[in-house]
């Protein structure tokens, strides 16, 4: 395995976010402590609690699901589509690097950067509500995966936009959406029957309530299901990657 | 000289079934430089982007070094250094940066003291800590053949290296180049410039419509295939050619006043001193004689409208 190549791959990245620490790092953690004011602070305190939880703390995990879904699918995304638009590709392709290691380079450094990001919001959440985690190794794990596989998720998008408005369109329109309609500041239960159903369509209900899970001992649904769909997910996220590399998909000519 | 690439059968064929490179066969010696020539669109960018591993194979196959690009993609690569066409370079990241993550994507150690020879080398050592992005065109194509250098290739695509920059800059290329040829470096150079091959090229390749038209050593090419003419400036005007002269290729020109008698070099008799001799016999006087060379971008020309 040719360990220094993913290492330079990954330095490389990580070298990218700290040379736009502002965009990187300031502005998603900003953007959540904003969502911790408004939501936890200021209307939190006039709701109920949820399963005993302070609403506050109720919407931490959902607040870092959010952030770090969409942080690993942007980093990832652009990790990869950048040398597509600028035309070094040719450097990776003709480097003894097999397409693993590729992806172990990019999706490796979005990961962390996502999951850095993920534990800098749950500290900063500290500040701002009363929480207590009730398994944290599990919440550690879960939270690692989610990012590991949206980065994979945002690897794949990376690869097949051609420009940037198509870079954006899944993370703006597909992901966006579907995870603030995942339970993020809410319970499924809070919703009317015939949108509970519904809600179940959504795959990041799943992750969500996985998570929450981790925090509290109540999620939407059964934590053996969020388990179980998060590595359906992940499964199907590395099968479109081996897909791509094995047939050279919008890589090579 | 030992074979180190070996291009057997090769076909590229694109999703939308245009034929880049047609059963395209070529074997490149160890230590050589190649020139390959060809149009627009001939195939020469396709052939190296499936020997450096860009671009798949629909059949055929490649060795370098004896080894399979497919199957023994790491040492192959490794072997290889690729200098591609586009500028294309992180602009943000700075010039030494940028030639370390090339070094250490082919797995090798940093190595400073290599990389600074390289960079005083291609005259960028002073401006290793600038940004990518504030170089002139000359200097960020140097950037390239230095990221291309950085691991130490055995093999170097040079993908028109000299496109877009001025003639100073080429010539300061075609050092570097002679440079890393006294080195060992076998290089293999795509270009449209003609003089760019006959200056530095050991063996032309002529590619069109993705078939190797030939490949030969240059200067032999030259002999072969260069014809020469002689002008001869005569004393009296000449309506048509003397039956005694039609054995020889000469054509009137200037209005009767000169004649071109075309002779090949490559053979062993050229036929000057009879056609002049013959010419005195029938009292054809001479005012002036001078001689003119076909250049290998006629022979170029000639082979691609053949």
């Amino acid at each position: 395995m040719n360990l220094r190549g993913i290492h330079a791959i990954y330095r490389y990245e990580m070298n990218r976010s700290f040379r736009t620490l502002i965009q990187s790092l300031v502005s998603p953690v900003l953007s959540t402590i904003l969502y911790f004011i408004v939501f936890g602070a200021a209307i939190g305190s006039r709701m109920d609690n949820i399963s005993e939880v302070s609403y506050g703390a109720f919407i931490v995990p959902g607040l870092i699901m959010l952030t770090v879904q969409m942080q690993s699918v942007n980093n990832a995304s652009f990790g990869i589509y950048f040398p597509k638009f600028i035309g070094t590709t040719y450097e990776l392709l003709s480097a003894p690097l097999s397409f693993v290691e590729i992806v172990i380079g990019y999706v490796g450094a979005a990961t962390t950067k996502a999951f850095s990001i993920g534990l800098i919001i749950l500290s900063t959440s500290y500040l701002f509500v009363d929480l207590e985690i009730k398994y944290p190794f599990f919440m550690i794990c879960f939270l690692f995966i989610t990012c590991m596989t949206f980065s994979l998720l945002g690897f794949i998008i990376g690869i097949v936009s051609d420009n940037f408005e198509q870079l954006n369109i899944v993370p703006m329109l597909i992901i966006t959406p579907l995870v603030f309609l995942g339970g993020s500041f809410y319970t499924i239960d809070m919703l009317p029957a015939f949108w509970q159903n519904f809600a179940l369509l959504n795959p990041i209900v799943y992750l969500i309530s996985g998570f929450r899970w981790s925090f509290f001992g109540v999620g939407d649904v059964p934590i053996l299901t969020s388990v179980i769909f998060m590595l359906i997910f992940t499964s199907i996220c590395i099968s479109i990657i081996w897909y791509i590399f094995k047939t050279g998909y919008k890589i090579k000519n | 000289m030992s074979e180190i690439i070996n291009v057997k059968n090769l076909v590229k064929k694109y999703d939308n079934n245009f034929t880049a490179v047609k059963n395209l066969s070529l074997k490149i010696n160890q230590g050589e430089i190649i020139a390959l020539l060809g149009p627009n669109g001939a195939g020469k960018t396709t052939l190296i982007s499936t020997i450096c591993g860009l671009s798949s194979i629909t059949s055929g196959s490649i060795k370098v070094n004896g080894l399979d690009v497919i199957n023994d993609y790491r040492k192959t690569r490794d072997l290889i250094g690729l200098v591609p066409q586009e500028l294309a370079l992180e602009p943000f990241e700075k010039v030494i940066n940028s030639i370390n993550f090339s070094r250490r994507l082919f797995g090798k150690k940093d190595d400073n003291e290599y990389i600074e020879k390289l960079l005083s080398k291609l005259q960028l050592f002073d401006k290793k800590n600038n940004i990518i992005k504030s170089l002139s065109g000359g200097m960020k194509r140097r950037v390239m053949i230095a990221k291309a250098l950085s691991h130490e290739p055995q093999i170097l695509f040079l993908d028109e290296p000299t496109a877009g920059v001025d003639v100073e800059l080429r010539k300061d290329m075609w050092n570097i180049i002679k440079e890393l040829k006294n080195e060992g470096v076998t290089i293999i150079l795509t270009t449209h410039y003609i003089e760019e091959a006959e200056m530095i090229a050991d063996r032309i390749g002529i590619i069109n419509h993705g078939e190797l038209l030939l490949v030969e050593e240059k200067n032999e090419l030259i002999r072969r295939m260069s014809v020469k003419i002689l002008n001869i400036k005569l004393k009296k005007t000449l309506k048509r050619i003397p039956q005694k002269l039609k054995k020889y290729n000469l054509k009137i020109i200037d209005n009767g006043q000169s004649l071109n008698y075309f002779y090949n070099i490559g053979n062993e008799k050229t036929g000057i001193t009879s056609l002049l001799s013959d010419m005195n016999e029938i009292g054809i006087n001479l005012f002036d004689i001078q001689t003119q060379e076909t250049s290998l971008e006629d022979i170029f020309v000639k082979i691609i409208k053949d």
